[in-house]
């Protein structure tokens, strides 16, 4: 065998050899063309639908719009009159404390229940299910079903509560409650995914580390702070990031549990940076001022981003 | 003292199991509430203290909805664009997702980094100029509308290139010398070798599809053309007064459970797709 290989040795240097630098321009050439049409179809979608609206959205925010796909330069002036909207600072406002709130309370909780599931128990796959089934339940049935729980006159959390005697408030109506009401539902909606993301980070931790820490005579709370919590800080970065962005976006829930500004007088102190620019771009046809606040949001989540990734190296420990 | 520590690990079992199952009940409380009252009638749906159970089940709120509703049409407009998205979205990204990763091409960083921009932009940067080009083409009010800006996706492209980045090498450089092209090789060995990826992103596309609200809220808002998610958001907004929460319980009931039966079914791959988005 050896030998006969060997022998063939040769003769395949023989036959690889005359291909020389054309032929292997020409391979080059027909990967390239490969590849550019492989990509073509995606590229020119992505181009037409996505990049270029990027490019159209920042123009637009410059412009007056005039209805019917007329608009005007008008510089900055949404950006003065977005400066001026009291709507601007309350939708600010509402996105900062909904951020604020429901990314950290929705990453502990996640990471507490990943922490419970990845001990050695029965029924991992049933928990799992469980606790995904809000993530994929559309946000209208999702929205309908808790409205109808928080109704404060036959909402049956409010009954609950005056069992043990305390007054439920008006949940969804009343404006210094409302955006709670759902902040409530949206971290009961983004546990399921969270978790699975920080259950696969839980099991690239190497079982001996507990191990030996255990053997050091460490207890739970201290092998959760000095072991499990460092070796997860990569998924946690992730999930913060990601849950980051969505909450700056926030949208449907809003829109879904609040209702209209006409049926609703919470939902007007309630709104968030989505809300005001769907409403103004959509509903009312502001689109220059609507690109403005799109353009706002755009730098919120590039500078939000850019500052978190400049904040890893302090406390992601990567390996 | 082994029967003590085993002792104490029984406890701690049985304290894990009590959290995880009051966190599980919090988790499908909603939904439990969601089917019992899609089966009262509306005066038990509004009774005060609330009743839990139907005292008589009334299965034609099931009916009723299809009666009050374009209902059937909703159903319609979901399957086709969550279908045509799936197909189309998982033929392409994976086409494009190929060719990332597996050939070397003069551009390839700078149209990657294109790609990326797209994934880290927010949506409301995209949706006025996305409606003017649905209104200038005449989409608006079809199923067009929805099916094709949602064909492109940069999260499926970046998706499947960490899929196809972890396949081995020497599978296509026998296949090259064997005289495949690049569609060939990309047809033939490396799509079946990635089907979990692209199942898993299959499944990824069907969820959001079925459930996305924003952009049918934009460009369809003729009933008869509107998807489940904007239709059941249309039920309860100002435009019709339909307050028959048994009713509209119903309607939600019907339109989620084929996503939970879907993930039900493919958990494993739907798990492999997240873990992989969630590592670098």
């Amino acid at each position: 065998m050896n030998a006969m290989s060997s022998q063939l040795q040769p003769e395949m240097h023989a036959a690889v050899q005359p291909k020389t630098k054309k032929s292997l321009n020409r391979m080059k050439r027909s990967d390239w063309f490969w590849a550019y049409l492989m990509i073509a179809p995606t590229l020119i979608g992505l181009g037409v639908f996505y990049l270029w609206p990027i490019v159209q959205t920042i123009y637009l925010s410059f412009t007056k719009w005039g209805g019917f796909g007329k608009y005007k330069w008008a510089g900055l002036h949404n950006y003065e009159l977005l400066l001026k909207d009291p709507y601007l600072w309350i939708a600010l406002k509402n996105t900062l404390i909904y951020t604020v709130i429901a990314v950290p309370v929705g990453i502990a909780i996640s990471i507490f229940i990943a922490v419970l599931l990845n001990q050695k128990i029965k029924g991992i796959t049933i928990y799992r299910t469980l606790y995904f089934l809000p993530v994929v339940t559309m946000a209208a049935a999702v929205a309908m079903v808790w409205r109808w729980l928080y109704n404060a006159d036959y909402g049956l959390i409010n009954y609950l509560l005056s069992m043990i005697g305390i007054e439920g408030p008006r949940w969804i109506s009343d404006p210094a409650i409302a955006l709670y009401a759902v902040i409530i539902v949206a971290v009961w909606s983004s546990i399921g995914y969270n978790m699975v993301i920080f259950l696969a980070g839980l099991q690239g931790i190497p079982r001996s580390y507990y191990e030996a820490a255990e053997i050091d005579g460490a207890g739970p709370v201290r092998m959760f702070f000095k072991i499990t919590l460092p070796l997860l800080t990569p998924s946690i970065f992730f999930v913060s990031i990601t849950s980051l962005i969505g909450a700056f976006q926030v949208f449907d829930l809003i829109y879904l549990m609040l209702g209209s500004k006409m049926g609703n007088p919470a939902t007007e102190q309630t709104q968030t940076m989505a809300y005001l620019f769907f409403t103004n771009g959509f509903e009312s046809g502001n689109g220059g001022y609507a690109a403005a606040v799109a353009v706002v949001l755009l730098v919120m989540i590039l500078i939000v981003t850019a500052i978190q990734m400049k904040l890893q190296k302090k406390w992601v420990h990567y390996d | 003292m082994s029967v003590y520590t085993s002792r104490n690990k029984t406890t701690k079992k049985l304290l894990i199991h009590l959290l995880l199952i009051a966190g599980a009940l919090v988790m499908i409380a909603p939904f439990v509430w969601m089917v019992l009252t899609s089966l009262k009638s509306l005066g038990e749906s509004t009774q005060v203290p609330p009743v839990i159970l139907p005292t008589k089940y009334q299965w034609e709120n099931y009916t009723h909805i299809f009666e009050m509703l374009p209902f059937l049409d909703f159903y319609w407009n979901t399957v086709i664009t969550t279908v045509a998205k799936v197909v189309g979205q998982v033929f392409l990204c994976s086409l494009a997702a190929y060719a990332f990763a597996r050939i070397e091409f003069p551009g390839r960083n700078a149209l990657f980094i294109l790609f990326l921009t797209v994934l880290m932009v927010p949506g409301q940067v995209f949706l006025l100029p996305q409606f003017m080009i649905m209104k200038e083409l005449g989409w608006l009010n079809t199923l067009t509308a929805l099916i094709v800006p949602g064909l492109f996706s940069a999260f499926g492209t970046f998706l499947l290139r960490q899929f196809f980045m972890s396949l081995p090498k020497e599978l296509e450089e026998a296949a090259k010398l064997d005289g495949c092209n690049h569609f060939q090789i990309y047809w033939r060995i490396m799509l079946p070798l990635a089907k979990p990826g692209l199942i898993a992103l299959a499944i990824f596309v069907a969820l959001w599809s079925w459930n996305d609200l924003m952009w049918p809220l934009i460009v369809n808002s003729t009933p008869d053309k509107m998807p489940l998610s904007a239709g059941l958001a249309y039920l309860t907004g100002e435009h019709t007064n339909l307050t028959n929460y048994p009713i509209l319980m119903a309607g939600s009931v019907l339109a989620i459970w084929p996503m939970i039966i879907v993930f039900i079914f493919m958990q494993k791959h739907f798990v492999e797709g997240i873990t992989l988005t969630g590592s670098k």
